[in-house]
């Protein structure tokens, strides 16, 4: 308390003093005279500015700059103010004296002008007599980096914080030794650290020394940060150049023209460029050239008819060339000839080999570091994608599993709790609480309509497996319409509740948004809630004895319909929850669940059929697979899916029955 | 067993062959190219079109109804068919249209030249203009001809070797087709699949160095599609009688007896499968030609599942079920989703059929499925009069693919 | 007289089960072997391995007088070598009529596309005939076997196998559901078949066992218990504990 007191303290008699100080302090200065010649009052930081007055009326990036070291350097106290309203174009400069003041909009079109010797505010003046100047943002860049040096001393931290950012998105040369120099005397911890990390970083760009530039270098191998890598990279990037002979000056490699990266004609382009050769002539502007240049059906003595080839056409130009009509170019004999004489080669900016060496390591060990860290991103990203595909294939796999059933309906089933979400989202406004409604009620809708499905149809059709396939895909497809018919073909939003928003960001490359954590939670407790079901209720002991045996279940007393109409409203209902689980960040539209039933179908096969361990391993195998096929091919996630897709054609030849497959008789053919 | 010949003991194969000559030669004299004009072209054309979807569906017939694999990928077949013969069609226009617009200037152009412009008109919608290696052959009608049936056959052979040697069977098999088409469609989809991604080939319409008018083109596609189901139905009803008919439809109710009894279960599948991927090439082939432009869109597996659903509602395990069937459906959804049907009005809502007609397919279907397994093919046993076997509501065989109880009463 | 088939150190392992353990016997030519024993003694299991619907964990099949292995080798292929297998169920093409079943069954060539151009010769229809008379279904070769009573079907498998002409039959369980009558025609017929062929049958019921006066194999627990005549190894005590438990 004491101590805040002191401080507050200390704080106003600073800003009470700074006039009396800067006056005191600039009574001795050379300026003093040159303010003795101007009228009376002119202060000293008026003199400095007059002497620049014309600069700062029409101020250029390109000229401006030793003006802003002289304000800067002045050691003037209220300098720091006037380059702080300048950049701010609060700057203006009277037209019946060319005086400069710092203004203010008053009322009435006019301005409220304050005097920077004395900190005294002057009459309004209508705004017709004083002009505002207005520096361009490249000045205002430059007047800003000026600024920094006062503000990385400023006793307010959130200034020091400022300058800190100015600094590292514009870094220059000139804030080397400024930085250096505040640091020692840096109280807050957090900021001495970011200071040093930043004037590591400009030692690196900037630093004089070769061996501290090197030893800076060295000490930033293995940081994540991408400004760490802004400040390596220029370091090693290259030109690529022609020389003839052996080429000089920090080379980083040669290249071979015809290469991929170094195609023939640019080659000889550059060649040509470098070395004053002739100019290489397109087949079309050659074509055009002799077309120009038909004379008595024929070009240079070679016959139109004979010109279908290449070689008659650069005899034919070869003749023109002779003639002095056309500008000499070469042929390809040429072409290869000068391409044998140069040597092709990138060049580094950077002149000195250890820099560029250091600076090589260093970012192969920082690329060592984000390949592990983006095969870590990459494995939460499949981790996600597999609880998507696990939820939408879960109910696929109860009821495949169970009742032998695969129904082509499911994918709709999806979209119908998708849909739900929808709806109950049009009625509570408030996304949480119409979250916490949608899911149970995705459940109850979908719940309702597996088991009228069951009743109705696929009853009908056991053991009959491919009519239960087209029968089920003739609901598919009806269904699918009646959702266009009564929602529109566009897709609707399912927006998430706000602390569902965001990401979670572990470092600077490993990062998963919020909703994907939460299906991937979703998913977790699916598993746990069906594997509670199956091992501890009665539903799920009278299921597994009509999977295995459904004869000997139904001579016990299990009644197998009722099961299986509960089995399939289960299935049903789950999928109607990842549905919404689905819509939240995919947009809902009809064919949501067509987009993933194909999926759901592989999960199950290749997870193998009923057993609920292997539609998880199913599932992490196609997410991990399609995020690592679409990793390899970043450009083409449709190939992604035929690669991953033609990868399962050929695992089902090794393990025909699935990841996790029952054995022996059990299993049946 | 009598020797006579297997038309002979099948007389049904003359009733239809008759009735398609009927058919083609009436709508040849009905039509704007050769006769009264009492038929617009395009509805000759969706004709055509037709035949060809009946084609396709005899071929799913014979490996669904007779073979008791259910594919969910001969859409896919008959899609390669279109996209073979396309890349003829659009290779040839293209090089008449070139070469006669280089004719006209005066420097005669070179090969690589015409090669260059032709691939700029062909892949300027993919920013491309190299050829890829797949157009090899564009060149030539005959070897496009070949691949026709070359490619669908050979990409069935691959797949079936695969699927069928692990004994992947019933819905798995189904599912693996279903994936083996996605797969092919997605792979089409992408621009740099060489075959102008989502764009398709467009323009096949037009048949390169025929001066004859769409009306009479038209004609001509009827006629070689009414040849083609005419051939493909003898083939069809010549496979499936016989012994090898026996054996393939011992497959179908209980392949695990059929093994035992010496036959190698897994090579006559994969023959049927060939040979009926061959036939759906055949018929794509004949049909892009005359709907004008093939897109991956028609590949998806969604065209397949459509397939299989002709083939149910026409009564599948009976050729003419499956011709029937497709021929009706496809016309029936051309009428319904192409507008012609009037909206019914109910006061406070209208049905669109245009919105409606899918829900009333996907319904009728499911209806069918449950209640009439022999479809539309059914009512001519009420004419012949078979001989229905009590079944006491087993199936016939053991087999997912077997034959129902209903199916044969 | 010679070896056809030799089972020799068979086991086959189902989820831990050992269904079969360290099984070896030897069938002749033109034998006639029951094969006996109590429920999951192995006696199905056995078929399958010899026919090749299951591979064992060990052991061979050595087949002919060329003593090829059948492990590892197609059902196909096995049934081309000359095993004829017959089902518990019966299992004829119900879809089809007799003839079109026997047909199918005729000894020809199995490759697809000989099968395909395939056209009966003037002493396959004369074989189809016989046999239909060798199985009493003369009268019923038009029908579709579909509508044939239990018994026939039963024949009619038969029929199937032996128009397959093979070097063994496997019988699994031929006299279960049939009648006193039924089952005398069925002694007969397997009676008939094994003068020029093995024939293996599997049975539960000893009277239909009894019928056919042959050499009998008692397998428990996956292995061979006893071998010998009928009255043989009903006299054994072992036998005697396992049938009538201990």
């Amino acid at each position: 308390m004491i101590k805040a007191l002191q401080a507050l303290a200390l704080f106003c008699a600073l800003t009470l003093s700074a006039p009396a100080l800067a006056q005191d302090s600039t009574a001795e200065t050379p300026a003093d005279e040159a303010a003795q010649a101007a009228p009376a009052e002119m202060g000293p930081i008026q003199t400095l500015l007059q002497q620049h007055a014309a600069d700062l009326a029409k101020p250029s990036r390109r000229t401006i700059q030793p003006v802003i070291d002289a304000l800067a350097g002045s050691g003037l106290e209220g300098m720091q103010q006037v380059l702080q309203v300048w950049e701010a174009r609060e700057m203006y400069q009277r037209e019946s004296d060319g005086w400069f003041f710092k203004g203010e909009k008053g009322p009435d079109r006019t301005i409220i002008l304050t005097d920077f010797d004395s900190g005294e505010a002057l009459e309004p003046v209508p705004s017709g007599e004083v002009d505002n100047l207005k520096p361009n943002s490249g000045v205002r860049g430059l007047i800003a980096s000026a600024l920094v040096r006062f503000q990385l001393l400023d006793p307010n931290a959130a200034r020091r914080q400022d300058a800190l950012t100015a600094i590292s998105r514009n870094p220059d040369a000139s804030h080397l030794e400024p930085l250096a120099a505040s640091i020692d005397e840096e109280p807050s911890p957090a900021l001495k650290a970011q200071k040093q990390r930043l004037l590591t970083l400009l030692t690196i760009s900037f630093g004089a020394d070769e061996d501290a530039r090197i030893a800076a270098i060295e000490s930033v191998a293995g940081d994540l940060n991408v400004d760490t890598r802004a400040t390596l990279n220029p370091l090693v990037a290259t030109t690529l150049k022609a020389a003839e002979g052996e080429p000089t000056g920090n080379i980083a490699r040669t290249l071979r023209p015809g290469s991929e990266e170094l195609p023939r004609n640019a080659a000889y382009d550059m060649a040509a460029a470098a070395a004053d050769l002739p100019a290489r002539i397109e087949p079309s502007d050659r074509r055009n050239a002799l077309q120009a240049n038909i004379a008595d059906g024929a070009v240079g003595g070679v016959p139109l008819s004979e010109l279908n080839t290449i070689e008659a056409r650069e005899r034919a130009y070869a003749a023109l060339v002779e003639a002095g009509t056309v500008a000499p170019a070469p042929t390809e004999a040429e072409i290869d000839a000068a391409l044998a004489r140069f040597t092709f080669y990138e060049e580094y900016a950077e002149p000195s080999p250890f820099v560029t060496e250091a600076a090589n390591a260093a970012l192969r060990s920082i690329d060592t570091k984000v390949g592990l860290n983006t095969t870590l991103d990459l494995g939460l990203d499949a981790l996600s994608l597999a609880s998507i595909y696990f939820l939408a294939a879960i109910g696929l796999a109860i009821t495949f599993g169970v009742m032998g059933v695969i129904n082509m309906a499911h994918g709709e089933f999806i979209m119908m709790g998708a849909y739900t979400g929808y709806v109950v989202q049009q009625m509570i406004p408030n996304h949480t609480v119409s979250i916490i409604v949608a899911i149970p009620l995705a459940f109850a809708v979908t719940f309702a309509a597996g088991v009228a499905m069951e009743r109705l149809v696929i009853r009908w059709l056991y053991n009959r497996p491919l009519e239960t396939l087209l029968a089920t895909f003739g609901i598919s497809i009806a269904l699918q319409q009646l959702a266009k018919n009564i929602f529109g073909t566009q897709a609707r939003p399912l927006t998430a509740p706000g602390w569902l928003d965001g990401q979670w960001q572990i470092n600077e490359i490993v990062g998963i948004s919020m909703i994907r954590v939460a299906i991937f939670v979703l998913a977790i407790v699916f598993l746990l809630f069906f594997l509670f079901l199956m091992k501890k209720t009665r539903l799920g002991l009278e299921t597994r004895a009509v999977t295995q045996n459904p004869r000997m279940a139904a001579s016990m007393g299990i009644n197998p319909g009722r099961v299986n109409m509960l089995t399939f409203g289960l299935g049903s209902g789950i999928a109607g929850i990842a549905g919404v689980a689905i819509g939240l960040y995919a947009k809902v539209t009809s064919e949501l669940g067509a987009d993933y039933i194909v999926q759901s179908f592989m999960t199950v096969v290749v997870g193998g059929v009923g057993n609920i361990w292997g539609t998880l391993l199913g599932a992490g195998m196609i997410g991990s697979l399609q995020k690592g096929i679409e990793w390899l091919n970043p450009s083409n996630t449709l190939a992604a899916q035929t690669y991953m897709i033609i990868f399962i054609i050929i695992f089902i030849q090794f393990r025909p029955r699935g990841i996790i497959a029952l054995k022996g008789r059990a299993a049946g053919d | 067993m009598k020797n006579r010949s297997f038309i002979a003991r099948n007389p049904s194969i003359l009733v239809f062959l008759a009735c398609l000559g009927l058919f083609t030669v009436a709508v040849t004299i009905a039509s704007e190219g050769f006769g009264l004009g009492l038929i617009s072209t395009s509805f000759v054309k969706t004709l055509g079109k037709t035949l060809c979807l009946c084609l396709v569906a005899v071929a799913m017939d014979l490996i669904w109804g007779y073979c008791g694999i259910l594919s969910l990928g001969h859409f896919a077949f008959f899609g390669l068919g279109g996209y073979m013969i396309g890349m003829w069609l659009m290779y040839e226009r293209t090089r008449l249209i070139v070469t006669e617009s280089m004719a006209a200037q005066q420097i005669p152009p070179t090969p690589q030249e015409v090669i260059d412009s032709i691939g700029t008109q062909i892949f300027g919608v993919v920013g491309s203009s190299e050829f890829p290696l797949i157009w090899s052959f564009a060149h030539s009608l005959t070897l496009q001809l070949i691949l026709v049936v070359a490619v669908p056959g050979l990409l069935a052979l691959v797949f079936g070797w695969l699927a069928f040697r692990s004994r992947v069977t019933g819905v798995y098999l189904s599912i693996l087709t279903q994936a083996m088409t996605l797969a092919l469609a997605l792979y089409l989809f992408q621009n740099d699949s060489g075959l102008r991604g989502n764009n398709g080939l467009s323009g096949l319409q037009n048949l390169p160095g025929v001066t004859a008018s769409q009306d009479v083109v038209s004609i001509w596609f009827l006629w070689a599609s009414a040849l083609a189901l005419g051939l493909g139905y003898l083939l069809a009803a010549f496979v499936v009688s016989g012994k090898f008919g026996s054996v393939i439809r011992g497959i179908r109710d209980n392949e695990a007896r059929v093994r035992f009894l010496g036959y190698s279960v897994e090579t006559y599948k994969l023959a049927m499968f060939t040979l009926t991927a061959c036939i759906a090439g055949i018929a794509g082939a004949l049909y892009y030609p005359q709907a004008g432009i093939i897109n991956p869109a028609e590949i998806a597996p969604i065209a397949s599942i459509y397939l299989a659903v002709w083939v149910a509602i026409g009564g599948r395990g009976r050729l003419y079920g499956a011709v029937i069937g497709a021929a009706l459906v496809s016309l029936v959804s051309t009428y319904f989703t192409g507008g012609q049907a009037p909206d019914i009005p109910l006061g406070f809502y209208t049905i669109s059929w245009v919105d409606w007609w899918t829900v009333l397919l996907g319904l009728t279907f499911v209806l069918v499925t449950l209640f009439a397994p022999k479809g539309i093919g059914g009512l001519f046993d009420l004419v012949t009069a078979r001989l229905p076997s009590n079944r006491h509501g087993a199936d016939y065989g053991p087999d997912a693919g077997a034959k129902r109880e209903e199916e044969g009463q | 007289m010679s070896t056809l088939l030799e089972v020799n150190g068979i086991s086959v392992t189902f989820d831990g089960y050992k269904a079969i353990r360290n099984l070896s016997f030897n069938i002749g030519e033109a034998e006639l072997r029951a094969i006996i024993g109590p429920n999951g003694a192995g006696k199905t299991t056995f078929m399958d391995i010899v026919t090749g619907k299951t591979k064992p964990d060990e052991g061979k099949v050595i087949w002919g007088e060329m003593s090829r292995n059948l492990v590892g080798m197609n059902e196909a292929k096995i049934a081309q070598a000359g095993i004829g297998r017959k089902f518990q169920k019966p299992t004829v093409f119900e879809d089809q009529s007799v003839r079109e079943n026997l047909t199918m069954a005729l000894q020809n060539k199995r490759g697809w596309s000989s099968v395909l151009f395939w056209k009966p010769s003037k002493a396959d229809q004369n074989r189809v005939v016989e046999l239909a008379a060798e199985i009493g279904l003369s009268g019923e070769l038009e029908r579709t076997s579909g509508e044939l009573s239990h018994g026939q079907k039963q024949w009619l498998e038969i029929g199937m196998l032996l128009a397959q002409e093979p070097r063994l039959l496997l019988v699994d369980e031929p006299a279960a559901g049939m009648t006193l009558a039924e089952r005398e025609h069925t002694t007969d017929i397997l009676k008939e078949a094994a003068k020029t062929r093995a024939v293996v049958v599997v049975e539960h019921d000893m009277e239909f066992v009894r019928r056919l006066e042959c050499k009998v194999t008692v397998l428990h627990e996956g292995s061979v218990l006893a071998e010998g005549s009928l009255d043989h190894v009903t006299s054994n005590p072992e036998v005697i504990e396992v049938y009538l438990g201990r």
